[in-house]
């Protein structure tokens, strides 16, 4: 691993060899339909509680990816994953059956990037094969974040929707066959910009989304027009479009290679207003699509960039603005 | 006589929550913030005499808002002084409210026996 | 090239770009939904009243129908809906109390019957009986001092 300078590191054998995906009912009814690894029709999973739920589909996304890597449990060296709720619970107690080395992380939205750069340096130090998850459900997180489900409420129309679902990615050091590579990262700085509105985390999170862009590009000597195409988080519509915005202010132009995993999950009649957002939002995006169309070489330089804000309803009802996080990947199809 | 009664209801309780969602147009108040400011509107209101009047004219269409809440509880707040001094202040309130709070508990405990929280659609 | 964004500005430029909700449509359905509830209100006070009961007592029975009424649509899950687009309209009459106190019970038994349905319950409406009761005996005592 060799650094271009403190914030973006390139890796030299990190790829990514199968992802995994599970999607609760409305995001399969989304843009993405048909596209995910294991739909659900009803988000409760069988389960007697969400968080039950939540627990399991991250336990089935774990179990799928592994085996449609065509591996074990004991070839896989470590697993860097986080949800969003409190303590990390749903990815940490779906470990208990998972006898590998774990590593629970949290920065919201932004975990599964945050989950690809560090499984993809520790492959560059010597681990072979490491998991990297991430996940959410709608009606685990309402209630955490928001208010009780049956609670009726008027939406703000900047609001997003968490999404539900699991994505799950199996990285290599020794792939078996031609696979996307995770060639370089740029670490996120935590930004804030004093947005109060929690409800407009789109807003919250573009700015850091714009530093840490910008970073990769000038630490990397590169531009905008050498990737084929940039993906952001859950920015949302709204947040997607500041982005692009503040980018273009500042001479960088990214229009027609955009992509916004949020904006894009549900369709308009869905009224999710800004789209989706959630920790499960760009692992599931993510690993359908995109690892899809980086596999079919329509995409051979992608930037994927995981959004994330940092507030909990304490710091909100304490009057603090939302800091927010993102994270990159430049993914190589070799 | 009686459209006229339900007319003033609909009229006045129609105002009152227009007030509420213009404040939360204008300002983004949370749902909480809101209700207890519609209280302390009506508590205050009633401490000069005035809801009562309000509900005497509008009916339901003051005594159902949350500002209707309010007023009640001052109402017999206010009443239980005259009878008992000091400590009918504290003892006043809650017992004109009771029939109120105790059905909202309820009618809470024993619907969450039966039913469970739906997910969400849109 | 348009102006740069900083972090001075930025709140600004958030603030113009944001949709905004419709405020007409909002008011319509808050004066529309809240003035119906107050007049189904009116129409259990009028049935206590032929039934017999005197006033202040029909209209104290009236709201706890309302009260019991909007526990049942919020167990089967349609008061959400109505809060989704009246908002204030579903919120500041009785029965948004009620929907208040009961969205959290069914949340929350999941966590048991003490600290998850008992201890949830008032989660939301918990702050309108605190201020309720904290305001309503100082204003009583101010009654008794300065007036009537």
């Amino acid at each position: 691993m060799s650094y271009y300078k403190n914030r973006t590191l390139v890796f030299k054998n990190s790829y990514i060899a199968e992802g995994y995906t599970v999607a609760g009912p409305k995001e399969n009814d989304g843009r993405y339909k048909g596209c995910f690894d294991l739909s659900l029709s009803d988000d409760m999973f069988g389960e007697k509680t969400f968080e039950k739920a939540e627990r399991r589909m991250f336990e089935h996304a774990i179990n799928g990816a592994i085996a449609k890597a065509n591996l074990t449990i004991d070839h896989i060296d470590a697993v860097f994953g986080g949800d969003l709720l409190n303590q990390i619970v749903s990815c940490a107690f779906a470990m208990r059956n998972v006898h590998s080395g774990f590593f629970g992380l949290y920065n919201a939205c932004a975990t599964f990037v945050e989950s690809l750069i560090l499984g993809a340096g520790m492959l560059n130090n010597g681990l072979e094969n490491v998991l990297c998850v991430s996940g959410s459900h709608f009606s685990t997180a309402e209630r955490q974040y928001r208010y009780p489900l049956e609670l009726g409420v008027l939406r703000s129309p900047v609001t997003q929707w968490t999404a539900t679902g699991v994505g799950c990615s199996v990285l290599t050091s020794r792939p078996q066959s031609e696979c996307p590579k995770i060639l370089k990262a740029t670490v996120g700085r935590v930004v804030d910009y004093e947005i109060m509105d929690t409800n407009n985390m789109g807003a919250a999170m573009a700015p850091a989304a714009v530093d840490t862009f910008e970073t990769f590009l000038h630490d990397t000597k590169s531009k905008a027009s050498d990737y084929d195409i940039v993906i952001t988080g859950d920015l949302g519509k709204l947040g997607g479009d500041i982005f692009m915005d503040l980018l273009g202010r500042k001479g960088i132009d990214i229009s027609g290679r955009y992509l916004d995993c949020g904006a894009s999950l549900y369709f308009d009649s869905q009224q999710t207003y800004q789209g989706g957002s959630g920790a499960a939002c760009s692992a599931l995006v993510f690993n359908s699509e995109i690892l899809n169309n980086l596999n079919r070489g329509k995409y051979k330089k992608a930037v994927l960039i995981g959004t994330g804000a940092l507030m909990s309803p304490t710091t909100s009802f304490q009057g603090e603005s939302i800091p927010a996080i993102a994270h990159l990947v430049q993914i190589d199809r070799r | 006589m009686l459209t006229i009664t339900f007319l003033k209801a609909f009229l006045v309780g129609g105002a009152i929550c227009f007030a509420g969602q213009m404040i939360i147009n204008l300002t983004h108040l949370t749902n909480g913030k809101l209700l207890v400011l519609f209280l302390v509107a009506g508590a205050i209101l009633e401490g000069f005499g005035l809801y009562s009047k309000l509900i005497e004219f509008a009916g339901a269409g003051a005594s159902v808002p949350i500002s209707g809440f309010g007023c009640t509880l001052v109402k017999g707040a206010v009443e239980a002084t005259r009878e008992e001094g000091v400590l009918g202040a504290l003892t006043g309130g809650l017992s004109k409210c009771a029939l109120g709070i105790a059905t909202a508990i309820v009618s809470g405990y024993i619907i969450a026996l039966i039913f469970r929280p739906h997910t969400k659609k849109n | 090239m348009k102006e740069p964004i900083t972090k001075s500005n930025y709140k600004e430029y958030v603030f113009e770009v944001s949709p905004k909700s419709s405020h007409l449509k909002n008011l319509f359905w808050a004066f529309t939904v809240g003035g119906t509830i107050c007049a189904i209100g009116q129409g259990f006070i009028e049935l206590y009243k032929y039934l017999g009961v005197e006033a202040e007592l029909a209209s104290a029975l009236a709201s706890a129908t309302l009260v019991v009424i909007t526990a049942l649509l919020t167990g089967v899950g349609v008061y959400d809906k109505l809060g989704r687009f009246a908002g204030a309209g579903s919120t500041i009459p009785i029965t948004g109390f009620s929907n208040a106190v009961v969205s959290p019970a069914l949340e929350f038994r999941s966590e048991g019957y003490i600290y998850g349905l008992g201890a949830k319950m008032f989660l939301i409406a918990g702050p309108v009986i605190v201020n309720g009761v904290f305001f309503s005996v100082f204003i009583a005592l101010l009654v008794m001092l300065f007036g009537g």
